[in-house]
């Protein structure tokens, strides 16, 4: 509920429900930049698998544009959204039936119609978050299935729970402003629970498997970045004071974790990379979302210094557990956006929004309903996401046959190739052969 | 005739096709390569994982001459490629039997 105080407050201001232009405009404007962030996520990704995959993992962040989209308006909007329940919604809204009414609990100064589009751009990438870690092994219609299917059953109560002030996290006084639990905790978790079933890449981890085209990756990051902006500043709800804190909290803390994950390969490896920069800068976004209209930009600079660190140490994490997070979703948005979360109880500040954490002398209060928010969504995710992935690996397989993985999913999924001599080692390089020295 | 191929660094191919123009060739094929020698290959690291790549880019170089240019078209070469670091690469020659030019069916030195 927290997260709606900025708009709550204008609410108030005006007069209860009335409609402000300027707040319209910013939303709508931020639907679209947050929906920019899937093709973004689809390059990012895109660019750090094999030559043979990279359609792959195109198609299942681009189908995930597709279903969601669909399936949001038919109902799953109204069940993260509608009701009086604490645990899950209803489907009082079910096709948009009755859109003009508020969702329940809150008093936008948008039109209803705005937060739908709004909130549809996060029910969107949040399954595309998962294909990082799976890349290059799942079947295309099994992915639709699942994705389909978890959108239903893990990804509509969470946001219920934590975003809808009505949800129970939410009234427990759990901070999120943009998505730290609901977002990437939620994600990076039912990434670990297919990896678990699904298994690692064949020939991972002795054989490496370089990304095959480092510019997509940084162009991908770019685009994330820019779209950032509408998911963190957008998330106010409104055009003021808040959503300009977000916006600024953003950009500082993914600056800072950019240079901090560049540091840190300097100082372990002995060069500071261009990847790196990708994933330090996409580390800061992430650790960031829960927090940035919550602290100051001094704390948003800490949140993102620690974050760049964090991660870059965190996605050695499954070199010795032995899972095969291929993009690193699990180093990057679990572990991120938790950090994100669980800092917001140390540098909470009401003089910026919401309560006061340990640093602003609140106590351990709001750092006891962090922790409670990550372990809910985190426990939730991953049980039911093991759950589910089990049942589609057992009736339809989740996974491709040894024969199509070899091929490359573009050629096997897709009856399609991205480069000419893309099933040539990584594809990319003529001839490039390589192998592990660690 | 003699087919010389030459296997340089990518980055002194016009230095050599220079030279060979004003030496007055008439005519060489080039295309991308990979392999090693004693240079072996270098090592990249992605997100901390190291990666050794074992074969590296050069250029190959090949060109038919008479007998008699052979030994000067080596050293030119040579000369023209040469940074004299690691890497620079080998010539080499092997004689050829037969030449045959598609449009006019000319045969041996006239095909050149």
């Amino acid at each position: 509920m927290h997260y709606l105080m900025g708009a709550m407050v204008s609410a108030a201001a005006t007069s209860t429900n009335a409609t402000n232009h300027a707040d319209t405009a910013w939303i709508l404007a931020s639907s679209a930049l947050v929906l920019l962030m899937t093709p973004g996520l689809a390059f990012f990704y895109g660019g750090m698998v094999r030559g043979k995959n990279v359609l792959g993992m195109l198609a299942q962040n681009y189908v995930t544009m597709g279903m969601v989209s669909v399936l949001w308006i038919a109902g799953v909007y109204s069940l993260a959204f509608q009701g009086s329940n604490g645990l899950i919604g209803n489907l009082t809204q079910f096709g948009l039936n009755h859109i003009w009414q508020q969702p329940a609990g809150m008093s936008l100064t948008i039109p209803p119609m705005v937060f739908v589009a709004f909130q549809l751009m996060f029910a969107i990438i949040t399954p595309a978050l998962i294909t990082g870690g799976t890349a290059d092994r799942l079947k295309f219609g099994s992915w639709v299935a699942f994705s389909s299917i978890w959108l239903v059953i893990v990804y509509a109560p969470v946001a219920h729970w934590v975003f809808s002030p009505v949800g129970w996290l939410a009234k427990k006084g759990a901070e999120d402003f943009a998505g730290g639990t609901v977002v990437h905790a939620n994600a990076g978790a039912a990434a670990l629970a297919v990896i678990l079933v699904v298994g690692k890449r064949k020939g991972w981890p002795k054989e490496r498997m370089r990304p095959h085209n480092v510019p997509f990756i940084l162009l991908g990051a770019g685009l994330l970045w820019f779209g950032w902006f509408g998911f963190n500043a957008g998330s106010a709800l409104s055009a003021n004071t808040l959503s300009a804190y977000a916006f600024v909290n953003t950009n500082t803390a993914t600056g800072a974790a950019l240079v901090a994950w560049m540091l840190t390969e300097k100082i372990r490896d002995g060069h500071a990379t261009t990847f790196g920069a990708a994933s330090g800068a996409i580390a800061g976004l992430v650790a960031i979302t829960p927090a940035c209209g919550f602290v100051s930009p001094m704390g948003s600079i800490i949140i993102g210094f620690a974050a760049g660190i964090v991660c870059c140490l965190a996605t050695g994490l499954k070199n010795i557990f032995k899972f095969d997070d291929a993009l690193d979703v699990v180093g990057v948005h679990l572990v991120g956006g938790i950090l994100g979360a669980l800092l917001i109880g140390f540098f909470g500040t009401a003089m910026v929004n919401g309560a006061n954490g340990v640093f602003y002398h609140g106590g351990w209060t709001l750092m006891g309903h962090q922790a409670l928010a990550v372990a809910a969504v985190v426990v939730y995710s991953f049980v039911v996401t093991y759950v589910l992935a089990q049942i589609i690996q057992k009736t339809i397989g989740f996974r491709i046959s040894e024969e199509d993985e070899v091929a490359g999913l573009d050629l096997s999924q897709h009856a399609e190739t991205a480069y000419e001599s893309a099933n040539l080692s990584d594809g990319s390089r003529f001839l490039s052969n390589f192998t592990s020295t660690k | 005739m003699k087919l010389i191929t030459a296997i340089i660094k990518p980055f002194k191919l016009d230095d050599v096709k220079s030279a060979l123009q004003a030496y007055g060739i008439t005519g060489m094929t080039v295309s991308e390569a990979s392999g090693f020698g004693r240079t072996r290959g270098h090592t990249e690291v992605y997100r901390g994982a190291e990666y050794t790549v074992d074969l590296i880019p050069k250029v190959r170089l090949e060109v038919v001459v008479d007998d008699g240019d052979a030994e000067k078209v080596i050293d030119t070469i040579v000369k023209a490629a040469s940074t004299g670091a690691i890497g620079d690469g080998k010539v080499w020659s092997v004689p050829v039997d037969h030449i045959v030019r598609v449009r006019t069916g000319e045969r041996g030195v006239d095909a050149i």
